[in-house]
């Protein structure tokens, strides 16, 4: 398994950079992000409709699978003790069938709230052919130590 | 806003199109989300780690959409199942044939446990004057998207934004 290891919040600073993740797109990578997500639209899995209506040069990644896949990206690089808090994504451009796209982050704040609870944000972007086609803005919540669990908070004690 | 056909200006900051949920969260689903990015955290693979890091199965935060998106068939509707229904309504009322998403952002609080429904309510927060771009001519707007399991939990709040177009010519 690929986020066996717990990063704890001493564990980074800022200017730490995850590391690349690049990965081929295939037409079944699409169509299986589009099934998995229960996107059903045709320009996640029909090339004619894609090139003919939107004009487009092939099928795409649709936004909830580009999603899940930031977050495997980051937990991949925390552990399975790291908690998504808040990701914001910017939109640029498409993911096709052919592109190489290549996961990059880079930490740029490491605090402690309130309530005890250790965050990172980190800029992420997915490029092709090194233009970012999106970019995210990602907080998520680290083990202060290592006896730490940020999936235990509740109510007050979780502040996205 | 004053140029806005009045339905849609009374759309604005009001709760619509709450729905429940077709079906439960099951961990089946999950597992076909995790295959599909190759996310081999183990909190959603090792019953163990679920169980000492989250307290048992949860949902990948991220997947929260699929739990409320509609069948693409029902034999309960006589139309294909929309998600964000509020983004088709404003393309059709502003005529508006071509969209697309620009910006999205997800704010995760309770997670997301096998076996809960979720339901969701879409509140139009604000739409734009005309605007052209490359695209073509159209309208920029924000929706917000809330996402409670039956017990009222907040799970995940969403903002989307998009742009509603015509293409040149079109």
């Amino acid at each position: 398994m690929s986020a066996t290891k717990i990063r704890t919040l001493e564990d980074v600073k800022v200017g730490d950079q995850l590391p690349e993740l690049p990965y081929d797109v295939t037409a079944t990578t699409v169509a299986f992000g589009a099934i998995a997500t229960r996107d059903i639209r045709p320009m996640h899995h029909d090339k004619d409709f894609a090139q003919k209506r939107n004009g487009l040069k092939d099928i795409f990644l649709n936004t909830p699978n580009l999603a899940h896949w930031f977050e495997r990206y980051i937990t991949d690089w925390t552990g399975p003790k790291g908690r998504p808090g808040r990701m914001k994504f910017r939109m640029k451009g498409s993911v096709f069938v052919g592109d190489r796209m290549v996961f990059r982050g880079t930490v740029k704040d490491v605090s402690t709230d309130d309530k005890g609870c250790g965050w990172i944000t980190a800029d992420v972007n997915v490029d092709v052919d090194d233009a970012t086609m999106t970019s995210c803005e990602a907080r998520f919540a680290l083990p202060t130590s290592a006896d730490d669990n940020p999936w235990a908070r509740k109510g007050d004690d979780w502040q996205p | 806003m004053s140029d806005l056909p009045e339905i849609v200006r009374g759309w604005i900051g009001q709760k619509r199109h709450e729905e429940i949920g077709e079906f439960d969260v099951e961990r089946g689903f999950v597992l076909t989300g995790c295959s599909s990015v190759e996310n081999g955290n183990p909190i959603y693979w090792d019953e163990e780690a679920a169980r000492e890091i989250t307290g048992g199965w949860i949902a990948p935060p991220t997947m929260i959409s699929v739990w409320c998106r509609p069948h693409f068939w029902s034999p309960y509707r006589d139309e294909e199942g929309l998600a964000l229904r509020t983004h088709f309504d404003l393309k059709e009322q502003l005529d508006c044939p071509e969209a697309i998403m620009s910006a999205d952002e997800l704010v995760f609080y309770e997670p997301v446990r096998m076996g809960e429904r979720v339901k969701q309510y879409q509140v139009l927060r604000s739409v734009t004057g005309p605007k052209t771009t490359k695209l073509g001519t159209g309208r920029f707007w924000n929706i917000e998207v809330v996402y409670e399991n039956m017990k009222g939990d907040l799970l995940v709040r969403e903002e989307i934004a998009g742009f509603g177009y015509k293409k040149e010519g079109q």
